[in-house]
């Protein structure tokens, strides 16, 4: 048997909204699989991941938490996937921002009023938007891929927060635990509505950066600019975009907002540096981005599935003993059947069994 | 002592040009698969658990090479027959490696895992000053020189090659001249992900033998970037896996040595280095757009 792909003559709209559910579905069934062949009963690991954590109203804060840092990185990366500026550092971006805008509470503890927080929020989205404005110089500058540049910056950005946390900003007070020392109450993000959860702000910043880029990206003609360059760079320039201006809004765009994401976790849900502050998230929101079909208001959907997925992992450890490494296979195998079914937006799939070929060819003949 | 650190060069240099000199083939057909580290880490877990399964390293080896190419047929399948992105499709590759890797290596963490015994053959081994050099290696140190003789032969000396280099430099032509451009590009992969699992069963069954979580650490993308620094050519690929293995012994010397810088910027030298070398290649447009296969990354649907 054969595939042969048919090309729609324009975007297929059911796919459009259908294809993210497909892929969805497809990877219950395959995580189904898996746990069948882990020697789980499929159907109890299934409940555990993606219903039980919402099922009470403390667990959906934790949901909110974990949501936000992959929403305000996702939005982010949209833009730069739609202008075809590879950005898959946002995980490095996300630690430089946390790093830089721990400055204050970290050096100055004795400054404590209510300026310090704004200031740490600006600080990050700063530290956050100077690293990745590294790749997009290169490429601008010197054509160099920014996929391999950016990338290999995250590891740099994860060994320098290493050096910190163990070394000059190590906690003086802390029996040498590498951690730095806790966030004094002006540096700590506060909590929504502290009576029913931890959340904290940071879902909001997340759900208003979704929305912002969502009026940008549709309404506006930088928005219109973005996809232009992102689908054909010479029509952009025909109409007068410039592709290396281009380059620079797009990474500054999204390394300020994972430089957002990275202090408001930090400043909200650890409240202190320590040498990992991350379970992937930089990652992850790669998968988050493509799950919202690079639509910032389906990033805000994709980024709450893709958390629940963390939250079930931690409930299926505690719950069923499953590993929680099962996690990033999952996350993995749903980026495979979200690509896979995009296909179906642009091209109709055809089976052709051998035999229906000869005699399809012979027709053609 | 000048041997011995040549030949600890040799050791981080070898898995390094094994996976690059794989995405070269399938980057000289056309095809850009960001998915390395994902198979090379696929290769590394499979590898030791075969070869702690078994007590065999060579079985770890062909389980790691077989897993290698059918990891990377998912990619395969996704980017050739249904024709997605392929840079986002690498990176899929590689996401569900890494996490795919973890799951089932957990119960291998802490295992002492089995070392490949280095190559001995009387008198030749002895010979002092280059003898283990040329003759004490491990077997796979051997492969990797004869892989990229081979490829090198095999791209620019023979017919098969010629008509794998026409379809990466212009898919349209080579399919109307009626050559399978999809089943090549599919082979070309799957070589590409057979040099990976290899390259990752080199980390888990030679250069430590054991299995930590990420043990690749990003060679993968260092690979992936040699490529780009060799400008598609097999012999540079092994000048520049060299240099990076120079680079990666040389920090692990200071870091032993001592010598007050920290140990974490140490560290980071390989990847700073990556991005220093790109530039350094980058900036010469001229070099770069010769040599660069000119379909890579670009879709392919045959019109029928």
């Amino acid at each position: 048997m054969r595939i042969e792909l048919v090309k729609r003559p324009e975007q297929s709209k059911l796919f459009s909204a259908l294809s993210p559910f497909i892929a969805l579905g497809l990877t219950l069934v395959a995580g189904a699989i898996m746990f069948s062949l882990l020697g789980k009963n499929p159907l109890d690991a299934l409940y555990y991941y993606f219903i039980d954590p919402l099922r009470e109203v403390w667990s959906l804060h934790e949901l909110a938490i974990k949501a936000a840092p992959l929403i305000l990185i996702a939005v982010g990366l949209s833009v730069c996937y739609l202008s075809n500026n590879w950005n898959i550092g946002a995980e490095g971006q996300f630690t430089i921002g946390a790093i830089t805008g721990s400055i204050l509470p970290v050096l100055f503890p004795q400054f404590q009023n209510w300026t310090v927080l704004p200031m740490m929020l600006i600080m990050g989205m700063a530290g956050g938007a100077a690293y990745a404005s590294v790749p997009a110089f290169l490429k601008a500058r010197f054509n160099t891929n920014e996929i391999l540049t950016s990338l290999m910056l995250v590891y740099v950005a994860q060994l320098f927060l290493d050096w910190l946390v163990r070394g000059p900003w190590r906690n003086p007070e802390g029996l040498n635990f590498p951690e730095t020392r806790n966030f004094h109450e002006y540096a700590v993000l506060p909590e929504i509505w502290s009576a029913s959860g931890r959340a904290n702000w940071g879902f909001v910043f997340a759900l208003v950066a979704a929305v912002a880029l969502w009026f940008m990206l549709s309404r506006t003609l930088k928005g219109f600019e973005v996809k232009v360059l992102g689908q054909s760079p010479r029509a952009g320039k025909f109409a007068g975009f410039s592709s290396s201006k281009m380059v620079f809004f797009a990474f500054l765009l999204s390394g300020a907002l994972a430089g957002l994401a990275g202090i408001s976790e930090v400043s909200g849900a650890i409240g202190q540096l320590r040498p990992t502050i991350s379970p992937g998230y930089g990652f992850a929101a790669i998968i988050v981005a493509f799950l919202g079909r690079l639509n910032p208001l389906g990033i805000i959907a994709a980024g709450l599935v893709l958390a629940l997925s963390y939250l079930g992992g931690e409930a299926a450890q505690i719950s069923i003993g499953v590993s929680d490494k099962v996690v990033r296979a999952f996350q993995g195998m749903l980026l495979f059947f979200v690509l896979a079914c995009d296909t179906l937006i642009h091209y109709r799939i055809r089976f052709i069994g051998m035999p229906a070929k000869t005699g399809e060819a012979a027709q053609n003949v | 002592m000048f041997e011995s650190i040549l030949i600890t060069i040799a050791t981080a240099a070898t898995p390094l040009l094994i996976a690059s000199i794989g995405e070269l083939v399938v980057e000289r057909s056309g095809v850009l698969n960001l998915g390395v580290e994902g198979m090379m880490v696929m290769g590394a877990v499979t590898g030791f658990g075969v070869a702690l399964a078994t007590g065999s390293p060579w079985l770890g080896v062909l389980a790691a090479v077989l897993v290698g190419a059918l990891f990377s047929l998912l990619f395969g399948f996704l980017t050739l027959t249904l024709v997605t992105n392929q840079v986002a499709t690498g990176l899929a590759l590689t996401l569900l490696g890494l996490g795919l890797s973890g799951m089932i290596g957990e119960s291998f963490v802490g295992l002492p895992g089995v070392k490949m015994s280095y190559l001995y053959i009387p008198y030749l081994t002895d010979i002092p000053y280059v003898g283990k050099l040329l003759f004490g290696q491990d077997p796979l140190f051997y492969v990797s020189i004869l892989l990229t003789a081979g490829v090198a032969w095999f791209l620019f000396r023979s017919r098969a090659g010629l008509t794998l280099r026409s379809i990466g430099d212009n898919h349209t032509s080579a399919h109307a001249l009626g050559i399978n451009v999809i089943g090549i590009r599919y082979l070309a992969v799957m070589f590409g992900g057979a040099c990976a699992g290899l390259a990752g069963a080199y980390l888990s069954l030679v250069y430590t033998p054991q299995w930590i979580e990420n043990m690749t650490a990003g060679r993968g993308w260092i690979a992936l970037a040699l490529v780009v620094f060799a400008s598609w050519r097999p012999w540079r690929v092994l000048a520049g896996a060299y240099l990076f293995g120079a680079v990666s012994i040389g920090q692990l010397h200071a870091q032993a040595l001592g010598i007050g810088v920290p140990s974490q910027l140490l560290s980071s030298l390989p990847y700073l280095a990556t991005i220093v070398v790109l530039v350094l290649i980058s900036r010469n447009r001229r070099l770069t757009m010769v040599n660069t296969p000119a379909s890579l990354g670009r879709p392919f649907v045959p019109d029928r």
